[in-house]
């Protein structure tokens, strides 16, 4: 893919990751576990918002021609999502290990969290990768995007907000095995609806 | 079918119906709800009547895409359209409600909550619509969208507000998870559900002709 050899967007959202995380630092220290969490998604949300969005709003008309005469809508999208799932696990990782060493460790299950937070990226990227599609195709995209996306994205940050409470306490809750089933199955859905509605989008 | 009279008196006869017998007929005493418990009528079918029209509009939205006939889009904006309406009386409606049994019109429910995520993805669509001037691509991209919110829905109204404790009847800690009392079905599914589901056909159907009739005079 092209996105290989544009690496400053990746080093820029890298850099946007360390340098919020290092505001974030300075201003709270070493905050409680609910407000720990609840920035965590917070800022998960923003980065996939700057990284994925870009995905489809940065292409020009001539490149997204090029890669029309390449490639099939369905395996345009599919490599889209796949790239931009993978972006979203290894930038999720990156920001768990940057949370636990500058916001101290509120958790009492690390590994199950780090599970938690690439599960939630894998998901979130999945929504703006489709919203960024369809954004892409009006005017003022990106304000497009904030419309649509912060809705759609509530119901996902709710349920990883408090499935991921489980990693801060001892005491197993119930339900949580329902609530995980929940977020997979929305992550299917919304691949199904990206490769059977997208076509519809890609003839232009 | 539609153009037909018959089925708008039907209509105002159910709704009459409806509100005659739902102010007027005898309800069961159930603790909590009391009186309150008439609301069954006009929200959750309200709320019935929504899910109603958003289905129709999303069929006529995959109908466009597989067609390209420019009607269709029509029909779809402007069921979502009343879908919308029917979901700001079925959100109004509940907080009046919640007023007289929670003792506030808004205490953060996850069934409020969820309710207004819906309607805010649904308000989208009309916002992305009239971001777009050409009408091919709008009515293209709006019907995509149209029946990403229709999936969306299910997650936020009938899923996730189901996982978490809710004060709302048929969650915990309220008394109507009961079978339906016989005096509120001979109201509920012939008169409530019907009326306010034709009413949204209804307005709907004038809207539809409102706007062809404006697009025939400026093409």
């Amino acid at each position: 893919m092209l996105e290989v050899r544009q690496q400053y967007t990746f080093y820029g959202v890298l850099l946007y990751v360390a340098s919020t995380i290092f505001v974030l630092h300075l201003a709270m220290w070493e905050p409680e576990g609910p407000v720990w969490k609840g920035l965590f998604w917070m800022m998960m949300l923003f980065i996939c918002v700057n990284a994925v969005a870009k995905s489809f709003l940065q292409e020009g008309k001539e490149r997204l021609l090029y890669f029309y005469t390449i490639a099939g809508a369905r395996d345009f999208i599919l490599s889209k999502l796949l790239f931009n799932a993978l972006l979203m696990v290894v930038m999720s990782l990156l920001s768990v290990g940057l949370f636990l060493l500058m916001l101290g460790d509120p958790t009492t299950q690390v590994w199950l969290f780090v599970l938690l937070s690439m599960l939630g990226g894998f998901s979130l990227s999945l929504v703006f990768t489709f919203l960024a599609a369809i954004a892409a195709r009006a005017q003022q995209s990106s304000a497009l995007m904030a419309i649509m996306g912060f809705p759609l994205v509530i119901p996902q940050l709710l349920l990883l907000n408090k499935a991921s409470t489980v990693a801060f306490e001892n005491v197993l809750q119930g339900g949580f095995g329902s609530m995980i089933l929940l977020i997979i199955g929305l992550d299917v859905l919304l691949v199904a609806m990206a490769i059977i509605l997208f076509p519809f989008l890609w003839k232009d | 079918m539609l153009r037909q009279k018959w089925w708008k008196i039907v209509c105002v006869i159910l709704l009459l119906y409806t509100v005659v017998a739902g102010f007027l007929g005898s309800v069961p005493a159930e603790p909590i709800l009391n009186e309150t418990i008439r609301n069954l009528y006009f929200h959750v079918a309200m709320w019935m009547a929504m899910m109603i029209t958003l289905t129709v509009s999303v069929i006529y939205s995959v109908k466009y895409l597989r067609t390209n006939k420019h009607v269709y889009d029509i029909y779809a904006l402007e069921y979502a359209k009343t879908g919308i309406l029917f979901g700001v009386l079925g959100l109004i409606t509940g907080s009046v409600w919640a007023r007289w049994t929670w003792g506030s019109f808004w205490s953060n429910d996850p069934k409020q909550l969820g309710a207004t995520i819906a309607l805010l993805i649904y308000l989208a669509y009309l916002v992305l619509r009239n971001s777009m001037t050409d009408l091919d691509k709008r009515a293209r991209i709006g019907a995509v969208y149209n029946i990403f919110a229709f999936a969306m829905l299910f997650p936020t109204i009938w899923i996730v507000p189901r996982m978490v404790d809710s004060l709302h009847p048929g969650g915990m800690g309220n008394s109507f998870n009961i079978e339906m009392d016989p005096r509120l079905r001979e109201v509920f599914y012939p008169g409530a559900i019907p009326g306010w589901t034709l009413l949204g056909v209804w307005i709907t159907t004038l809207r539809i002709r409102l706007q062809l009739v404006a697009e025939r005079r400026h093409p």
